[in-house]
C-alpha cells in the first residue's frame, strides 16, 4: 500500500491491480486525501463547474430491456411514447429561458424509427441554436444496425445534422461478462469504445460514465476504468468521467442493496486517482443528494454535472433529488469553492 | 496522512489530539472555520477510534410524542402548536398505553418520549403515562422529558427539580433525552425561543439529574442564526458540566430543518456543516463517551459517512418520527435493523445493538 501511495504522490500512474488494492484496503481518508491532492493538482483554482441543461428523453420505447433499467417500455407496451417535435420545441424554449446552454438528448432503442427521423430531430433542435449533447453509443450502434450504415457514417451524418457531442451513457460496466448478464441486447464493450473513439477522431468531445454496484466484481470496475483510460491515452476526447451507483428500485434487480454513500465516495476517489488523463470528475447529486454531492467535492469531484431541469431515468428508479442552479451555487460556495457555469467542453460561461 | 493535516494548518491541533490534550475554544473555532473538511474529519475520527474502537451503536426504540401543544412556540420548531390550533393533539394515558401495546411483539428496548410545554396537563398526567408504560412493558427503559419539560414539571409539582425528578424516577423515568438545549447563548434564545428555559437552567436540570444517577444526553441545534463562536461556547458549557458530573452519555448535533417553521426562509444545513459539527464536537467534547449522528435528521447516507468523522452511534430504528418530519425531513420514518447493520458494516465498523446506557445487546 505504501508503494502505491508513494507512486500517486509522485504523480505516477497506478495500474489496475494498484487501484483494486486501494479500493479494497485503503481507508476513506487515504483515498480522500489522495483524490483531493490530485484534484488540486489538476485544478489549482478552486472552481466547481456545472452546466445548465435538460435531459430530454425523446422516447422510452426500447428493445434493449436492460435488467437495471426502470425507465424503458417494451415496444408492445401501450404506455410507451415518442416526443413530438412540438413537445421538443417547448422543452428547449423553457431550457433557454432558464439560461440553459445545452440539451442532453437520449432515448430508448426504438424498434422502427428510420435513421432520417433522428437527423430531422437534430436539425429541428439546432434551429433553436443550442448545444446538442446527444445519442449515447448504444443509440449510435442501434442507428447503424437499423440503417445498415457504418458507425463512422452514422456519426458523420449525425454531426452534419447538428450533433455537437456525445454523452457517456450506456457504458454501464465495460465488461462483456456483465453486459451479457444484464444487458445482452445492448452494444458490447468494444462497440461502446469504438463509437467513442470514432467520435473523438471526428473531433467530437464526449463524456464517460460508469454505473456500478450491481452484479459486477471489483475487478470488472477496473476493467472499465482501464478501457476508459486507454482510449483517453489514444484520443484525449473525454471531457469528464461520471461514476454513479446503480439505483435498483422498479428494475429487475429491485431489492438488491444499494451502494452506500461510503462505497460511492470510495469509488469516486479511486476513479479520480486512476483516471489521471481525464480532466474532470463529476459528482452525482442526482443519485446521492445534495449533502453527499457536496462532500464528494473533497473526494475528487470538481464538477457538479448538470442542473437537470428535467430528469426521467433515475427518477423512474425511485430517486428524485432536485436542485436549482441557485441551490447548486450555494452548495458549492458553502464548501469553499467558486461555482462557475460551463459549457459541455468546460469552457466557462461568462457570469 | 499527517502531512495533509499539517498542510491544512491544523498540525498543532493534531498534536493535541494525539497527546489527548484538551482543545481550547480557539481550537474549536479554527476547526469549524477550516475549509479542509477531510483534515477536520480525520481529527474527529482519531478521537472516535481511541474512545470507541470499531463499535458503531444503534438502538431498537420507539418514539412517543404525547402532545404537540406548547406554550413556548420556538421559531425553529414545526412541531409545537398552540392549544387552539386545529393541528394540536394530546394523547390520553390510555392512548400512550395503546402505542406501547401496538408494538409489544417487537423487541423494543427503549421508549423515547417527549412533548411540548403543555399549558394545563397536570403533573399527575406525566406520572400516569410513565406508570402506564411500565405496567404494560415493565422491562422497557423510558427515556423521557427533556430538561425543558422537567423544569416545567417541577413548576407544576411546585417542588424543586431534584425532588420532582425523584418522583418521576419512582414512576418509571430511567433517563433524560438531550433535547431543548438548542444553542445556550442568551442572544440566540432571545431571537428564537424567548420563552424557553435558559441555557443555564437547562444545564442545571441536567446536572441535577446526573447527581441523582440519571443519565442524560445533550444536543445542539445548529444551522439557523447562531455563530461559530456561539456553537463553541455551547460545547464548552457542556464540557464543563460533564467535568462536574460525568452524567452525559452522548452528544447529538441536530441539523436545523426550516420547513414549516417561522424561519422557513433559511436554507437546510449542508453536508459539510453536518460533518463538521460531528467532527468538531468529537474533538472538543473529550469527556463525552459518545457522539451520535441522528440519521433521521441528516439522512442515512450522511449518518454512514459521519461514522468516519467522529460519530459512533446512528440512533435507532425509530418509527413514527414526527418532530423532524413536520419540519420537512425527507428521510424515511423508520429504518430496519438490517438496513442499519448494512450501512454500519459497509463503513467498516462493527454494528452493536445497544441499550439506552450503551450496554451491549448484540454484536452483528
Amino acid at each position: 500500500m505504501k508503494t502505491i501511495i508513494r507512486k500517486i504522490e509522485a504523480g505516477e500512474r497506478i495500474n489496475a491491480e494498484d487501484g483494486l488494492q486501494l479500493l479494497r484496503d485503503a481507508d476513506l481518508y487515504q483515498l480522500g486525501f489522495l483524490a483531493d491532492m490530485i484534484r488540486k493538482r489538476l485544478h489549482p483554482t478552486p472552481l466547481v463547474t456545472y452546466v445548465i441543461d435538460r435531459n430530454i428523453n425523446y422516447t422510452d420505447i426500447c428493445i434493449s430491456a436492460c435488467k437495471f433499467c426502470a425507465f424503458y417500455k417494451s415496444p408492445e407496451d401501450k404506455n410507451g411514447s415518442v416526443l413530438s417535435f412540438d413537445e421538443l420545441g417547448e422543452k428547449i424554449s423553457e431550457t433557454k429561458e432558464l439560461g440553459g446552454t445545452q440539451i442532453l438528448l437520449q432515448g430508448g432503442l426504438h424498434p422502427d424509427k428510420p435513421f432520417e427521423f433522428y437527423e430531422d430531430m437534430l436539425r429541428f433542435i439546432k434551429g433553436h441554436d443550442i448545444h446538442i449533447h446527444g445519442f449515447s453509443p448504444p443509440e449510435v450502434c442501434h442507428f447503424a444496425t437499423l440503417s445498415g450504415l457504418s458507425v463512422t457514417e452514422v456519426l458523420e451524418r449525425l454531426r452534419r445534422a447538428g450533433l455537437d457531442s456525445i454523452p457517456g451513457g450506456g457504458a454501464e460496466i465495460l465488461s462483456d461478462r456483465v453486459r451479457q448478464e444484464c444487458a445482452p441486447r445492448k452494444c458490447s464493450a468494444d462497440e461502446w469504445i469504438g463509437v467513442m473513439e470514432e467520435a473523438h477522431n471526428q473531433g467530437m468531445r464526449t463524456t464517460a460514465t460508469m454505473m456500478f454496484g450491481h452484479i459486477e466484481t471489483l475487478e470488472e470496475r477496473f476493467e472499465h476504468l482501464q478501457r476508459v483510460r486507454d482510449l483517453q491515452d489514444r484520443t484525449g476526447g473525454f471531457t469528464a468521467f461520471i461514476p454513479w451507483p446503480f439505483q435498483p428500485d422498479n428494475t429487475v434487480y429491485a431489492g438488491m442493496p444499494k451502494a452506500t454513500a461510503f462505497a460511492y465516495l470510495k469509488m469516486l476517489a479511486v476513479s479520480r486517482i486512476f483516471l489521471d488523463n481525464v480532466a474532470n470528475i463529476q459528482a452525482s447529486w442526482v443519485t446521492q443528494g445534495p449533502k453527499i454531492a457536496q462532500v464528494s467535492l473533497f473526494f475528487g469531484a470538481n464538477d457538479f454535472g448538470s442542473t437537470m431541469i428535467e430528469e426521467n431515468v433515475v427518477a423512474a428508479a425511485g430517486v428524485s433529488f432536485r436542485l436549482s442552479e441557485d441551490e447548486i451555487r450555494k452548495i458549492v460556495a458553502g464548501a469553499g469553492f467558486i461555482p462557475k457555469q460551463r459549457s459541455m467542453d468546460y469552457t466557462l460561461v461568462a457570469d | 496522512m499527517e502531512e495533509y493535516i499539517e498542510k491544512a494548518g491544523l498540525g498543532d491541533i493534531l498534536e493535541k489530539v494525539r497527546n489527548q490534550e484538551r482543545l481550547s475554544k480557539e481550537d474549536g473555532i479554527r476547526l469549524y472555520k477550516s475549509p479542509d473538511l477531510l483534515a477536520v474529519g480525520y481529527l474527529g475520527n482519531l478521537v472516535r477510534e481511541r474512545l470507541n474502537g470499531d463499535n458503531a451503536y444503534f438502538i431498537y426504540n420507539q418514539h412517543i410524542n404525547y402532545s404537540n401543544i406548547c406554550t413556548n412556540l420556538c421559531k425553529f420548531c414545526a412541531f409545537g402548536k398552540d392549544k387552539s390550533s386545529d393541528k394540536a393533539y394530546e394523547m390520553t394515558v390510555e392512548d400512550v398505553g395503546n402505542k406501547v401495546r401496538e408494538r409489544l411483539d417487537e423487541p423494543i428496548f427503549e421508549i423515547h418520549m417527549v412533548g411540548g410545554i403543555h399549558p394545563d396537563l397536570p403533573f399527575q398526567y406525566y406520572l400516569d403515562i410513565l406508570r402506564e408504560i411500565k405496567s404494560i412493558r415493565p422491562d422497557i427503559h423510558i427515556q423521557a422529558f427533556t430538561c425543558v419539560e422537567i423544569d416545567h414539571l417541577a413548576k407544576l409539582a411546585a417542588k424543586p427539580v431534584d425532588e420532582t425528578l425523584r418522583i418521576l424516577m419512582e414512576a418509571g423515568l430511567d433517563s433524560i433525552p438531550g433535547g431543548g438545549a438548542e444553542v445556550f447563548s442568551p442572544r440566540i434564545r432571545k431571537l428564537t425561543c424567548e420563552d424557553k428555559l435558559s441555557g443555564e437552567g437547562w444545564l442545571e436540570v441536567a446536572k441535577t439529574a446526573h447527581r441523582l444517577g440519571l443519565k442524560t444526553n445533550a444536543t445542539m441545534l445548529y444551522g439557523h442564526v447562531e455563530t461559530i463562536e456561539e456553537r463553541v461556547l455551547h460545547l464548552a458549557a457542556l464540557r464543563e458540566a460533564q467535568d462536574e458530573t460525568g452524567g452525559f452519555l452522548a452528544f447529538i448535533p441536530l441539523a436545523f430543518h426550516p420547513k414549516n417553521t417561522e424561519m422557513s426562509d433559511l436554507s437546510r444545513t449542508s453536508g459539510m456543516d453536518d460533518l463538521k459539527n460531528i467532527a468538531v464536537a468529537r474533538c472538543f467534547l473529550d469527556n463525552f463517551p459518545h457522539i451520535k449522528a441522528y440519521w433521521v435528521m441528516i439522512g442515512p447516507k450522511m449518518a454512514q459517512v459521519a461514522l468516519s468523522f467522529g460519530a459512533d452511534d446512528v440512533d435507532g430504528t425509530v418509527k413514527e418520527e414526527i418532530i423532524t418530519h413536520m419540519a420537512g425531513a425527507e428521510t424515511e420514518q423508520a429504518m430496519s435493523i438490517n438496513a442499519l447493520v448494512g450501512i454500519i458494516k459497509e463503513a467498516g465498523r462493527v454494528p452493536v445493538q445497544r441499550g439506552t446506557l450503551y450496554d451491549v445487546i448484540e454484536k452483528y
